[in-house]
């Protein structure tokens, strides 16, 4: 087999194109170390993709016990062999020469090198202090979506009934919390309705605030099959910035940041004016009809052109698009949930296939995606602000069936309140209300919003925390306990992605020095505790991935969620998507193919919440609007966004993703074709919004918000005017300041600038609605810089 | 006057007293993000409703004044809101907010049950103006109330444990 082109100047690699309603073709893409030969691997160990949330299956290539490659697995569902730039380069990280290797604690101020023991001693002496002192409120777990599904199980565990805390979530808060908020408010319950192959059969694919070529290429890959094939999709794409989605859209809306459930409700319009639905299924299949048609009646075309700033006309066109459809594949993702009215606007994309009866078929697929390649199994496995088994904390009926479970009376499980999210838990830190904050797999000195309050919250000297991670990163260097962990590929466990496909991950080989595996660490940290039940045997009784995923699956049975009719021998063979039982143990391409099903009120994971408050529906209201557990349509009016432009600020900052980079470059920043390929932060505006302010390609300029700044090198693409671009993932690691803007203060990270502000229904923090202004600091040196020319991005 | 003209009277004050207590929470507040913002929003349906009562009131013969002049963001609301940033460091501060929260939960509860007289008057006087007026704000004072109970709930358990 031939070695992948360069990935990075190609990140979506040759067109395999196909016809509708045909199989998407295979396409295997390797990559190996330079001068390993495909017959000099030892072992090829199956895993699959932590640096997004496709869940894009691979074999890890293994030679003199290093990981020397990676190779696609043409046979799988999810991408069929091919692979993006994060994957092929990605694993070159784990080899990296500053992995943390030993615990670490602070001593004097200092962080210095430990043994397990004296970390584990001291986190195990605080958490007895302050249970004694404080009681459970005081402790809180911030994890990640970047785990194994065995590690947030046995987290939740020993959060909610260990310790008996309802402070746990996990960084999904920042990536997918939306997406599960908006298929509770609709279907009662989480679960992505859809499935990748909707590709395969669409006619018109919508994509909402989702940059799918640059977030999950492999998929992008599939469409651009589609696209160059026979009979190809109309796309739609709402974006205020010309992506490469954009350009290959028949029609693209670039409304104004913070605007989207005014354009939504519009294209609801639309679609109800021009009598464009499928009234048979609204009656079987849904409730609350009357009030949506009610709420969208007067939101016009001309209504929302005047606030989002696009044209009626496109507005018009785009509703022509969807209203026409026969089989409509919708995509969202940031650009939705992380703008003003997160929940509400993604809410308005369920309401438009549950009004055309696009659901549940080949093509009528629905897609809140993720953010992170196991964020659905810190939704699932309750370690983000959930009950384990998508189980409704306001249902004592579920709540006792994980009390039987993990043999423990119900109270001790907190579930008088939903467990708390991680910007509370941030704010009751800052408090000083929690007052032991145990961090794992992530950096909230990167990736929250308003980094100078983050950092301070995290360096408060009555703040324990202990971060368990890979490398010492920037929240890291805050911490009092510091625990290396074992790295993707040195561990095994199963992974979930975005359309709900199970992959298993082995482990390929041993982690450096004294990494540990995170479900090592947790296991470790339940014994030391002597967690019992309540018949004073051992609370946890699992001990290694194996085990972990069997007491999982006793958990997720009879839930939509279910695992029961998965091995980790058939995931060996490729993946799987849930609900698999052992009555279907092909699993389950598409949910609510026949009615809703898991809306009922003693089914439903939560009975639902006020579109602009966040307040809580009761249980007997529920009860009274739903009785017989069909789909919500749940209108949403539009408000005005928290913080809008004005003469000091007169931009609305916006941040995301390139396609280079994952998270805060934690692993991608170590990698060198991927560091070179995106090595410093860039700000980006319109050609005409710059010269507006009078500043040219190449300039220094100072990206400023009422909160902080950021410097950058502007590059002018083509976007929305008015409106300034920062990608979020450069922190300062690899700055000499190590953990923080260098004195002057203008900082790399594009959450300085950020605002806290937060969706009040998912709670998912707003990193798309901001106002700033731009100053110039430098003009660009008269001497050339060197300019990569790399394809994918931002580049005009 | 008659009851009508009364009770449009005390509910045009209470809503206009609920508009201004909810936007001076927020800035007390500001260092709780959500409440911040939220009380915000929420305080927006308040406006909204001592506008409509003010004009409602004029078919009976009532100048009730329109909604109070937004504050301005001068230097004392700067201050105000510096105050409120480095005592939100403090666990005082969220008991002052549970304080803050159960007024406005009962001042909302004071002015749905105004709208709830208001309604039945208005049906029994077969008066569709002031019905139609009452069924479409009286659901969202009924939303301040649920809002300000979920926050309550959320928020005691923790604010009441942990502040010694």
């Amino acid at each position: 087999m031939a070695e992948t082109p360069d990935r990075v100047q190609d990140p979506w690699g040759a067109r395999t194109p196909y016809a509708p309603g045909t199989p998407w073709p295979a396409r295997t893409d390797l990559h190996l170390a330079p001068g390993v030969t495909e017959d000099q691997v030892e072992r090829w160990v199956p895993a699959a993709s932590v640096l997004h949330s496709n869940g894009d299956a691979m074999d890890i290539a293994v030679r003199q016990g290093r990981i020397v490659g990676v190779r696609g697995r043409a046979g799988d569902r999810v991408n069929r062999g091919r692979l993006g730039p994060k994957d092929l380069y990605g694993w070159q990280a784990n080899a990296s020469q500053d992995r943390l290797t030993r615990p670490m604690i602070r001593e004097d101020g200092r962080l210095r090198e430990c043994d397990w023991d004296t970390a584990m001693g001291r986190i195990v002496d605080r958490s007895r202090q302050l249970l004694d002192e404080s009681g459970p409120g005081a402790f809180g777990f911030y994890t990640t979506g970047q785990l194994l599904l065995e590690e947030y199980y046995t987290l939740a565990v020993l959060a909610r009934a260990g310790i008996g805390t309802h402070h746990l979530d996990g960084n999904t808060r920042l990536c997918t919390a939306t997406a599960a908020e908006a298929l509770k408010e609709t279907f009662g319950c989480d679960g992505q309705p859809g499935s990748y192959e909707d590709i395969d059969h669409a006619d018109t694919i919508a994509l909402f605030g989702h940059n799918m070529a640059e977030t999950q290429t492999v998929l992008w890959a599939r469409v651009l099959d589609r696209l160059a094939g026979p009979n190809p999709p109309r796309l739609l794409c709402v974006d205020p910035r010309v992506t490469p989605v954009a350009r290959r859209a028949e029609v693209h809306l670039a409304p104004r940041p913070g605007t989207n459930v005014a354009l939504l409700n519009a294209l609801l319009h639309e679609v109800i004016r021009g009598g464009r639905i499928d009234r048979d299924y609204i009656e079987r299949n849904t409730v609350g009809f009357e009030e949506l048609a009610a709420a969208v009646e007067s939101c016009t075309p001309r209504w929302a052109a005047a606030i989002c700033d696009v044209p009626a006309a496109a507005i018009e066109r785009a509703g022509e698009l969807l209203g026409g459809a026969e089989r409509l594949l919708s995509t969202v993702l940031q650009g939705v949930y992380q703008s003003h009215q997160a929940t509400a606007a993604a809410v308005q994309v369920n309401n438009l296939h549950l009004i055309r009866g696009m659901l549940g078929r080949p093509g009528c697929g629905l897609l809140q995606m993720n953010g992170q390649p196991s964020a659905e199994n810190t939704r699932e496995c309750g370690a983000d602000g959930d009950l384990p088994g998508f189980r409704n904390w306001q249902n004592d009926t579920h709540v006792e069936e994980l009390a039987r479970l993990w043999n423990v009376p119900p109270e001790r499980i907190p579930h008088y309140a939903p467990p708390t999210h991680a910007m509370q838990i941030f704010r009751y830190a800052e408090q000083g209300s929690i007052r032991m904050l145990w961090i794992s797999g992530t950096n909230p000195a990167v990736s929250l919003p308003e980094l100078a309050r983050i950092r301070s919250v995290l360096a408060q000297e009555r703040l324990f925390v202990v971060v368990q991670d890979l490398f010492l990163t920037e929240t890291a260097q805050l911490a009092d306990v510091v625990l290396p962990a074992a790295a993707w590929g040195e561990k095994t466990g199963v992974l979930t992605n975005a359309d709900r496909t199970v992959h298993l991950i082995e482990k390929a080989v041993e982690p450096p020095g004294e990494a540990r595996p995170d479900l090592d660490i947790f296991l470790d940290y339940a014994a030391r505790m002597d967690f019992r039940d309540q018949d004073d045997g051992p609370l946890i009784r699992w001990h290694d991935p194996k085990s972990a995923f069997e007491a999982w699956q006793k958990c997720s049975a009879g839930r939509p969620c279910d695992y029961t009719g998965i091995t980790y021998e058939r995931l060996r063979e490729g993946g799987i998507q849930w609900p698999c039982t052992p009555d279907r143990p092909e699993g389950t391409p598409r949910l609510y193919t026949d009615g809703i099903a898991y809306a009922h009120p003693d089914t439903c994971e939560s009975y639902g919440k006020d579109m602009v408050t966040g307040a809580g529906v009761e249980p007997v209201e529920y009860r009274s609007l739903n009785p017989d557990g069909k789909a919500v349509l749940k209108a949403a009016e539009y408000l005005p966004p928290h913080e809008d432009t004005s003469p000091e600020h007169p931009l609305l900052l916006i941040t995301g993703r390139t396609v280079y980079h994952f998270h805060t470059r934690t692993k991608t920043g170590r990698v060198p074709e991927l560091n070179a390929a995106a090595p410093d932060v860039w700000a980006e505006l319109s050609p005409e919004e710059a010269a507006r302010q009078g500043l040219s390609d190449g300039d220094l300029i100072e990206v400023r918000t009422p909160r902080g700044a950021v410097r950058a090198r502007l590059r002018t693409t083509a976007m929305r005017d008015g409106t300034v671009f920062l990608p979020f993932h450069y922190g300062y690691w690899d700055t000499p300041a190590g953990h923080r803007p260098a004195d002057d203060g203008a900082g790399r990270a594009a959450n300085e600038a950020t605002i806290t502000d937060w969706d009040p229904v998912s709670k998912q923090p707003l990193f798309k609605t901001c106002a700033a202004r731009v100053t110039l600091i430098a003009r660009r040196e008269s001497t050339p810089r060197s300019q990569s020319t790399t394809p994918a991005g931002s580049r005009t | 006057m008659t009851g009508i003209t009364t009770t449009l009277k005390e509910l045009h004050r209470g809503e206009r007293d609920l508009e201004h207590d909810l936007l001076a929470a927020a800035e007390r507040h500001r260092a709780d993000h959500e409440f911040h913002h939220v009380a915000t929003d929420v305080a927006r349906w308040s406006r909204e409703h001592t506008r409509r009562l003010a004009e409602a009131g004029r078919a009976y013969g009532l100048d009730l004044g329109g909604p109070a002049d937004n504050p301005t963001p001068g230097a004392l609301a700067a201050l105000r809101e510096k105050a409120a940033e480095a005592l939100g460091r403090r666990p005082e501060a969220g008991l002052l907010l549970l304080h803050d929260l159960r007024e406005l939960h009962l001042a909302a509860t004071r002015n749905s049950l105004h709208w709830e007289m208001l309604a039945q008057a208005a049906q029994a006087a077969r008066d569709e103006r002031l019905l139609e007026l009452a069924s479409v704000c009286h659901p969202r004072t009924l939303r301040q109330i649920r809002w300000t109970n979920t926050m309550l709930k959320e928020l005691s358990p923790q604010l009441l444990l942990t502040v010694r």
